[in-house]
């Protein structure tokens, strides 16, 4: 009775919604895709409706939900993490532009270690998280980091168990660095991780465990590893400098990649830059070449433009990394193929 | 003059028996067309997951059950570790569970004092209606740290040399894995078991426990020759009822089972279940046969649980109806 009511409920609010909206103006628009960038869509729309009063709803249904819907046209834009190929995009008309840049970091807790003071390189990232180095004191770990103290403590890898475009993105990395994590994990949005492995929900649940599990090592989005105080590992990048992650260093990340290339999606990961953070990745929305209706293509259009000329400031306190102001005007240029 | 208004009043009785008729009817067949829906449903999701699941169902046929393998970068999907884990956290949480209602209810329906038994009733009862993903939260933050810090060291210096024994209690104590999995559901179940249980231990007639006291017999010997016998049937339907409930049980489990597809002897290694692989992949599942398989899983599941809990509400009724509630 209790679960029928509550459907009743639902119902109910569900129909008032769906009557509010269609009285509504006709420049709402709707998206759908990845979870990533909910927060910061979210919070654009809040301000460009404040400012504006045009509405743009997004829900947040993963990356490969978003690229199905926006194929499927039941959708104004798709959200994603993993950009879409060239070829894909021209098979089904679809433009794609990037919105705001984050970096993915890798914790750690290892007691008697404080956050920045572990030193790693790619290999070595990429033999722990394939299962190859599972003791902190092993000697790949100890060379880089001589005078650390590093404990007798096995090496617990905490994964997101959902799939995951923070998974693909730290996965596509460590992919660059090592043949060996290739065959053996793979690289994706769900992988196969090694035997001494657990796996945590969303950002929060492996927070959560690196937090709890003494010799864990695991790796979440910047916003989450700097809202939870946890401890970085300094990386070591291509221009042989550790890194420890900020939003400066994702953004120096950008600065020398080549957005000028069909689908706006250059890899970030492992830029040149001395100050670069190694894995760094943008996130994107997709809409279409020539839609249906007009009003929701420009609707699209002026939501995207006004949030990257306004909502910069939202971005990076929520711990995104706005576009470098260049990769803004190729992305304003862009979007004229919106009609 | 009174002819008339007999026919009438006649009239008027056989047009109410006629609206009466109607209505029962009218009520009748609305009852019965929402009682369908229900069933409908049932057979639409049964329907509608093998239609979903059948590229997984053609390309792994039945030996998805028994593979032990769930590679998304190799596209290769088998059943078995999320079955074992599903099947090992639950029984676990039941051998767990099952003793602790039993004394709960004995204790309510025995020996408890009639002024505490409301309130304890109650409370119980209410363990039940809290939300899962409360119970997975407070497994994750609470319970494993406690779990890795005191119960996990002491149980592996225990136990760790015993042959067998040992391997199920090697492995790092990380907190979570399929040990804590099986304690959080039995925390779970109990509310169920044990108030089936009360319910059916109420049905024993008075007369036969106060014979069995007026003859002598102590608590434990009414319960063992008395209220036991006698309520059998519906206490394994109780139990059942329990087991459903873990096997399908989803937030909680995955907070805290550690969420690795793979079998490990150790059951303080990371597991999975088929409902937490639900929860976890079925967001960015890529189309094809990751997706198939998932839904494969979910009839796997659906089969397993829509089996458990047919049995145990047999049980109930056969239980309730001999003994004449």
């Amino acid at each position: 009775m209790r679960i029928f009511n509550k459907l009743v409920q639902g119902t109910m609010a569900a129909a008032l919604g769906l009557a509010f909206s269609v009285s509504a103006l006709a420049a709402d628009i709707t998206g759908a895709g990845a979870t990533f960038p909910y927060a910061i869509y979210a919070k654009w729309a809040e301000a460009y409706r404040a400012a504006t009063g045009n509405k743009v709803n997004y829900q947040g249904i993963g990356s490969s939900g978003g690229v199905k819907q926006i194929k499927a046209r039941t959708i104004d834009f798709g959200g994603t993490d993993a950009p879409v190929k060239e070829a894909d995009l021209d098979a089904a008309k679809l433009v794609q532009i990037p919105t705001v840049m984050g970096g993915v970091t890798i914790v750690m807790n290892v007691p008697g270690v404080e956050s920045g003071k572990l030193k790693l390189d790619g290999v070595t990232s990429a033999d722990i998280f394939r299962g190859a180095i599972t003791k902190w004191n092993d000697p790949a770990i100890a060379r880089l980091n001589p005078g650390v103290k590093l404990p007798n403590l096995a090496i617990t890898v905490s994964h997101r168990s959902d799939g995951s475009g923070t998974t693909h993105a730290f996965t596509h990395y460590l992919a660059k660095q090592s043949a060996a994590f290739v065959r053996e994990v793979g690289a994706g949005n769900t992988v196969n991780w090694p035997s001494n492995a657990v796996g945590g929900k969303g950002n929060p649940g492996v927070a959560a465990n690196v937090q709890k599990i003494k010799g864990a090592i695991g790796y979440v989005d910047i916003a989450d590893a700097m809202k939870n105080k946890m401890n970085f590992v300094a990386l070591k990048n291509r221009a042989g400098n550790y890194i420890v992650p900020s939003q400066q260093s994702v953004a120096d990340a950008a600065a020398g990649a080549n957005f000028k290339v069909k689908g706006m999606a250059p890899d970030l990961l492992d830029q040149p830059h001395k100050n670069a953070w190694p894995i760094t990745s943008a996130t994107y929305i997709l809409a279409y070449e020539k839609g249906t209706d007009a009003a929701k293509q420009k609707g699209v259009v002026d939501f995207f433009t006004w949030s990257l000329n306004n909502g910069q400031g939202m971005a990076a306190d929520l711990g995104f990394v706005a576009l470098p102001p260049n990769v803004v005007k190729m992305v304003e240029a862009e979007m004229i193929k919106i009609k | 003059m009174s002819e008339p208004s007999v026919t009438s009043g006649m009239d008027l009785h056989a047009r109410q028996v006629r609206t009466f008729r109607l209505q029962d009817k009218f009520f009748h067949h609305t009852t019965q067309l929402f009682a369908f829906v229900v069933l409908a449903a049932l057979v639409g999701i049964l329907v509608s997951l093998t239609y979903e699941a059948w590229p997984s169902i053609k390309a792994f046929g039945p030996s998805f059950l028994w593979t032990n393998i769930w590679s998304v970068p190799d596209d290769e999907y088998g059943a078995l570790a999320a079955i074992y884990g599903t099947v090992v956290t639950s029984v676990l949480a039941l051998l767990i569970a099952v003793p602790i209602s039993f004394g709960i209810a004995l204790f309510l329906t025995e020996t408890c004092p009639v002024w505490l038994r409301r309130p304890l009733g109650t409370a119980i009862e209410l363990l039940a209606g809290i939300p899962s993903i409360v119970y997975g939260i407070w497994g994750l933050f609470v319970f494993a740290p406690l779990f890795a810090d005191y119960i996990q060291p002491p149980l592996q210096a225990l136990l760790g040399d015993v042959p067998v024994i040992g391997g199920w209690f090697s492995g790092p104590p990380i907190g979570v894995g399929i040990l804590t999995a099986s304690i959080v559901l039995s925390l779970m179940v109990i509310p169920f078991i044990a108030s089936v249980m009360r319910d059916v231990f109420e049905t024993v007639p008075d007369v036969l426990r106060e014979s069995a006291y007026a003859v002598g017999c102590t608590n434990w010997e009414v319960v063992r020759n008395v209220v036991l016998p006698y309520t059998r049937v519906g206490v394994i339907g109780g139990i059942m009822l329990g087991l459903g409930r873990a096997l399908g049980e989803t937030m909680a489990v995955t907070f805290v089972i550690g969420n690795a597809n793979r079998i490990n002897g150790s059951l303080f290694a990371p597991g999975t279940s088929i409902a937490s692989t639900l929860a976890n992949e079925f967001g960015e599942a890529d189309p094809g046969l990751h997706i198939a398989s998932l839904f494969s899983l979910g009839l796997v599941l659906f089969i397993l649980t829509f089996v458990v809990l047919a049995i145990s509400r047999w049980l109930i009724s056969r239980s309730m109806g001999s003994e004449g509630l």
